[in-house]
């Protein structure tokens, strides 16, 4: 999540061995998300991270790491930044890509971006997903929001399968994976895991337990 | 996206789970509009469970010298409101589409009271989510619910009012979608949700229509009604907006005034005029009727404000409560403190022929009024 601490979070995070890291633009009403990433987000907006902290915060984090950045944010604040100066200015702070998680596949095919898609997508809206997505395609493994569950979703193996007939995009699985174990079993199936809500329950705890953390599911998915 | 919008206004914003859910209800509610025999059973659960038609009634002693205000009785109808017309159609489309569980949210609790209603009429398991700060001051349609078999559930956190309430139901859908119906209590929410629920409310502008022609031989000069989601409003407003002569205004909450103080954001699945900052982040609303108090609206009333078709105006609370106590002590009729707000600027608006849309009954705020 945005904020003072993130650009020496990411740098922890990359230490640990994370590839990409996604870093929350906060909406005062994200739907997508579980308390975790809802309470961090009310936490950053009281801190008064509003969109031009939060690019700052992202070029600064451009500063310290060298793994893309991306931003992961809600539709409002897009609308009100202006859609495509949102695009270009996130890109010149340095964005290498975008998620917004609320906006679904068919809308704005101008926006370069990662696209989701969930157990309950049709094949057909995979396919039009693969075929937009900026880089990689984001499968969320639940139907639900984020936030850490008791044992990886039995509905990610169906819909990596379902997914991989109909594109070779890289397959990231998110939401719900909160331990070393869920994320082995994730990348077993999948071609990488996203970490989001452990991650920022760890980084409660500063940098160091961060780091160590994201070694941790960095050397179970080895 | 180009379903589902209203000039620039509506859309569907949701997370990609959401999206083949929307797809089925949609799917769901084109073939039953086709269905003569859906539309049957809803005009007979109207007429025999909600008691429809709601007469059109025309005050006696509340309107100011000069003027002939006449009120759309929705709080006569069968729970108090005109939420049960929503609640029914959708009741019945969510049996269509094979649901067992329905999940909403609530403000005032008359939406949350009309959906465990319904549930409780045709056995389906019901969850309200509803703001602790309304559950304090709207504490009776809580009791209601319950006894009517709903589970409710406390919204504990941000401003614990609508607004947390509609985002919990909403994520609660998003987590049991393949089992669960989100039975939304406006017209608001991600396209198809905005015109179902226009559909549905309808009835009240179509009969209201038809009422006055057939008591007052003519059109009404204007048609007001209070607006926090806008359903009671786009209703009434359905049956008139054709008529070109009929000024059509929406009365908002002073504090809670989407259409007058907002800006284009994205809310709880919809573009539409909300109370929001220059960021896109949603502010806090403020009413003292809990119905009023949310700062999003339909993104039709959007629409409607800005091709000038409708106008929207604001009152205060105090406006609100000084309106209650004269449509009680000059007609005995206790309203709603929502409808409060629409007969306070139906007082003073510059027309002859007012017809007035009371979207409920008061029983719900006896304490607020009372202790203010």
């Amino acid at each position: 999540m945005s904020g003072p601490e993130a650009p020496d979070l990411a740098a922890a995070a990359v230490s640990g061995g994370a590839d990409i890291v996604e870093l929350g633009f906060p909406f005062s009403d994200p739907l997508a998300d579980g308390p975790v990433i809802r309470r961090a987000a009310e936490r950053a907006l009281a801190a008064g991270m509003r969109t031009r902290a939060c690019l700052e915060c992202l070029a600064a984090t451009r500063d310290k790491v060298d793994v893309p950045l991306v931003p992961m944010t809600y539709s409002s604040l897009l609308e009100a930044y202006g859609w495509e100066r949102f695009a270009v200015d996130a890109r010149a702070a340095g964005a290498s890509s975008l998620i917004v998680a609320d906006l679904p596949v068919d809308a704005r095919p101008d926006l370069e971006r990662v696209q989701l898609v969930a157990p309950t997508s049709t094949d057909e809206r995979i396919g039009l997903a693969a075929e937009r997505t900026d880089g990689w395609l984001y499968l969320v493994t639940v139907a639900g929001t984020t936030g850490a569950r008791a044992e990886l979703s039995p509905a990610l193996a169906p819909l990596v399968q379902r997914t991989r007939r109909l594109t070779d995009v890289p397959l990231y699985a998110g939401f719900g994976i909160s331990t070393p174990e869920q994320a082995a079993a994730a990348a077993d199936l999948a071609d990488g895991v996203v970490v989001g809500s452990a991650a920022l329950v760890a980084a409660e705890n500063g940098a160091a337990a961060l780091e160590s953390f994201v070694a941790q599911l960095r050397s179970a998915i080895a | 996206m180009t379903a589902g919008l209203y000039g620039a206004y509506g859309g569907r914003y949701v997370p990609e789970t959401l999206v083949p859910a929307l797809d089925a209800l949609e799917r769901g509610w084109e073939s039953a509009l086709a269905d003569a025999s859906f539309r049957a059973e809803l005009d007979l659960l109207g007429e025999r469970y909600v008691g429809r038609p709601t007469p059109l009634y025309e005050t006696e002693r509340f309107a100011p010298a000069g003027k002939r205000i006449l009120l759309k009785r929705e709080d006569l109808c069968h729970t108090g409101a005109h939420k049960i017309n929503n609640a029914l159609g959708q009741i019945l489309l969510a049996a269509r589409l094979g649901k067992g569980r329905i999940v909403a949210e609530t403000g005032a609790g008359q939406h949350g009271v009309a959906t465990a209603t319904v549930c409780a009429r045709f056995g389906l398991e019901c969850v309200v989510y509803m703001g602790s700060e309304d559950m304090r001051r709207q504490h009776p349609n809580v009791e209601r619910m319950r006894l009517l078999g709903a589970e409710v559930q406390a919204v504990e956190f941000g401003t614990k009012t609508l607004k947390e309430a509609t985002s919990e139901a909403i994520r609660d859908w998003i987590a049991n979608v393949e089992t669960t119906y989100y039975l939304i209590g406006s017209c608001v929410g991600p396209h198809p949700y905005p015109s179902i629920v226009r559909e549905l409310q309808a009835v009240i502008g179509r009969e209201a229509r038809r009422q006055v022609l057939e008591t007052v031989a003519r059109l009404p000069d204007a048609v007001v009604a209070c607006v926090g989601g806008g359903s009671n409003a786009i209703g009434l407003f359905a049956g008139f907006l054709e008529d070109e002569e009929v000024e059509i205004v929406g009365v908002e909450a002073a504090g809670a005034a989407s259409l007058s103080s907002g800006r284009p954001a994205v809310l709880h699945g919809a573009r539409s005029s909300v109370l929001a900052d220059e960021d896109g982040q949603v502010l806090d609303a403020h009413s003292i009727s809990a119905g009023l108090d949310y700062p999003g609206v339909g993104p039709e009333h959007a629409s409607l404000r800005d091709s000038g078709r409708a106008r929207y105006v604001t009152a205060t609370d105090q406006e609100a409560l000084a309106a209650f106590h004269r449509l009680a002590e000059t007609e005995g009729i206790l309203p709603a403190l929502e409808p409060a707000h629409a007969l306070a600027r139906a007082l003073d608006l510059d027309a002859d022929l007012i017809l007035v849309g009371l979207s409920g009954r008061g029983d719900k705020d006896l304490a607020e009024v009372l202790g203010s």
